[in-house]
């Protein structure tokens, strides 16, 4: 369970949202919407430990995140408007020095890379990848993650039709299973999510449920 | 405090691995970085001959000087891109959300960068000491300083990379950061060549220099983490 | 053990702080600073060797004194907000920066004005000429950095890290120069330590020093309350701060 108390951020003297409260429990989905520079992204970057907030807690599993930083990480996988890719490198090695860092990832690169529909680019360099196919690499995590919160920052950026439906798929595999997500996104989401939280940001609204 | 830490360790240490097997296979697919600074280092003592004077006498009194500076040039080359491609493309932000200390995996992208980046600059050295017209039985004593010394030059200037590398400023503020830190490095490392010339005993000079390179080994990591943690937010 | 630094974390309670503490330490500033400048220039004996010249040091000694205590203290603010995760400590470090530059900047200019005289050059490559002058240089990297971000609490933890890492370095470097001096120049004449100073010449520059460091402290409790203040501009106690001063001097108006 994720439990946000408080929150309050500001950006260069800007107040993005004060005193947010939200409760993220197990089989759920919950999707912040805002307009640009509302701060969807800093709640999220907050909660993660990348951003630091000016005031609030954040608290996993009843435990502080940042006393006990490690407990919370090993239960997260982030995707965010950088994902970690290096140009330089294959997809599969990206994804392999990938699940070096984070050990609990099962390590099925070929089935995950084809479910992405990237089969035959394996071994290619990715600077010579489309940008949603480099997109795409990085998402193949979500098909080789365990860890039980995701955070999504824009997943369905540059990715066609059919790719917002697979990964939609994957959401509801996800939270059937128990597991959690945390979504930024403009467009609604198509399928429909039993358990689906929505938090507005913007204007003065603070922890809307 | 935590139960599962001698495979917690196991996970470091391959983590460290992971990281230095990387750099190495980036620098094999690009060899620029290998390369550039090198030749750097060789068209920058050049051009001191001809810019004072390629007299024998001149040439072997400011020769370790001149390498030494020329040395320092290239690396803050090597640290002005340090951290940049990884920075930029979301790598630093996925090694501060690892379980592994960001400062370990710090540790390895610097053992890395130094075998890649400043090691060719050890070994292209007797040939410039010929250049500059140092005497032969010097030239152990100033690849062992540059052994010694360039470490210490890396982890310093990557402290200055890891700050401003969120600044698209390139080296100009890098610059200003980090050369006033080199400068005790670069004058014990000249003091223990100069000792070396007269056929002194350096082991003063080299003690200082080691004692240098200990304590920016361990403190260098901390400092580098903590700016890339600052520079994300 | 260091709870009593939490209240100072909140901007408003430091603030507060700075602003009551900036008249004393302005007053016995410019006390002590007339005192001592007046007695070291006009009363003070004249060096049997060096004449009037001597008298500089009643500004070069305590500006170079505490260009290093500046620098000192910043690196330590710098510490306590990245430890302690205070804010205002972070910021106290840009407070002190300029000022600190400004006394290294003194130290250096009076060096070379007193050096003149006694080596017949305006610059010579003294151990602590040289020292003062790469301290200098560390500050202006401070500066430097701290104005190059645009978010200033990204900006003030970078001048903090840096700080401190200057501060690990600056005895080496305070060292390393001493050892490059006595090996490139021997015994050269080094003026600026005296074996011994007469109690006459001693007390004008004890009070110099003094007021050197309250004119540094004077400064940064001001800058310090400034930036806060910057800072949290769009805060609520700052704009009910604003209202309140607005209303006073409205009353003060209309009481005219």
């Amino acid at each position: 369970m994720l439990e946000v108390q408080g929150l309050t951020c500001f950006r260069q003297n800007r107040c993005l949202f004060a005193e947010l409260n939200f409760v993220l429990s197990d089989h759920q989905i919950c999707q912040i919407e805002g307009p640009n520079g509302a701060g969807k992204s800093t709640l999220l970057r907050a909660i993660l430990g990348l951003f630091r907030p000016d005031e609030g807690k954040i608290f996993w599993a009843g435990e502080s995140t940042t006393q006990q930083a490690e407990l919370f990480l090993q239960q997260v996988l982030f995707l965010g408007h950088k994902f970690a890719i290096n140009s330089d490198l294959t997809p599969w090695q990206n994804l392999e020095f990938w699940a070096v860092l984070n050990p609990t990832s099962n390590l099925d690169f070929e089935s995950a890379l084809a479910m992405v529909g990237l089969t035959g680019l394996e071994h290619i360099p990715c600077h010579s990848l489309s940008a949603g196919q480099h997109r795409r690499v990085a998402l193949a995590r979500l098909w080789l993650t365990n860890t039980k919160l995701w955070i999504l920052d824009e997943p369905f950026t540059a990715i066609d039709k059919n790719g917002v439906d697979l990964l939609q798929q994957r959401f509801q595999q996800h939270l059937q299973n128990g597991g959690m997500v945390l979504i930024t996104t403009h467009q609604d989401l198509s399928q429909n999510f039993e358990q689906l939280i929505k938090l507005k940001l913007g204007g003065n609204i603070s922890g809307e449920m | 405090m935590n139960s599962n830490l001698p495979q917690a360790q196991l996970s470091y240490w391959i983590a460290f691995k992971a990281i230095f097997v990387r750099e190495l296979k980036l620098a094999w697919q690009k060899p620029s970085q290998i390369i550039q600074p090198m030749v750097f280092f060789l068209i920058v003592v050049t051009l001191f001959p001809l810019g004072i004077s390629p007299a024998p006498k001149t040439l072997q009194m400011i020769g370790p000087g001149v390498i030494w500076i020329a040395a320092l040039l290239a690396i803050m080359l090597v640290v002005d891109r340090l951290f940049r491609q990884d920075f930029q493309e979301g790598t630093i932000e996925a090694w501060l959300l690892s379980t592994v200390p960001m400062s370990l995996l710090v540790a390895a992208k610097l053992l890395a960068a130094w075998f890649i980046s400043c090691s060719v600059l050890l070994l292209i050295s007797p040939v410039l000491a010929l250049l500059m017209n140092v005497e032969s039985q010097v030239i152990p004593a100033l690849m062992l300083s540059l052994l010694i010394g360039t470490p210490i030059l890396l982890f310093v200037g990557a402290i200055g990379n890891a700050l401003t590398v969120s600044l698209n400023q390139g080296g100009v503020l890098l610059s200003l950061l980090v050369l006033p830190l080199y400068i005790p490095v670069l004058i014990f490392a000249t003091s223990l060549i100069e000792a070396a010339s007269f056929n002194m005993d350096y082991s003063g000079q080299l003690a200082i220099l080691v004692s240098m390179l200990l304590v920016s080994c361990f403190f260098a990591p901390v400092a580098i983490a903590a700016a890339l943690k600052n520079t994300v937010n | 053990m260091w709870k009593w630094l939490h209240p100072y974390a909140k901007a408003e309670t430091a603030y507060n702080l700075c602003y009551r503490l900036l008249p004393y330490f302005s007053w016995l500033a410019a006390i002590t600073l007339i005192a001592g400048s007046i007695w070291g220039l006009l009363y003070a004996p004249a060096d049997y060797q060096q004449g009037d010249s001597f008298r500089i040091i009643y500004f070069h000694v305590p500006t170079a004194i505490w260009s290093m205590g500046a620098y000192t203290s910043m690196a330590i603010c710098g510490m306590v907000g990245i430890v302690w995760q205070i804010k205002n400590a972070e910021l106290a470090v840009y407070a002190i920066a300029p000022v600190g530059a400004a006394f290294t900047f003194l130290a250096l200019v009076t060096g070379a004005v007193w050096g003149k005289p006694m080596w017949g050059a305006w610059w010579v490559w003294d151990a602590r000429l040289t020292s003062e002058l790469i301290l200098l240089f560390l500050y202006l990297g401070v500066i430097a950095l701290y104005n190059s971000f645009e978010d200033k609490r990204t900006a003030a933890r970078a001048a903090s890290i840096l700080a401190i890492v200057g501060v690990v370095n600056v005895p080496i470097i305070h060292y390393s120069v001493e050892w490059w001096n006595t090996l490139h120049q021997g015994a050269s004449i080094t003026k600026f330590d005296k074996p011994s100073i007469s109690p006459d010449m001693l007390w004008p520059l004890l009070l110099n020093i003094a007021g050197f460091l309250f004119i540094l402290a004077a400064i940064t409790c001001l800058r310090l309350a400034n930036q806060i203040l910057i800072n949290d501009a769009r805060r609520p106690w700052v704009k009910a701060l604003v209202e309140q001063s607005s209303t006073e001097a409205t009353s003060l108006v209309k009481g005219k």
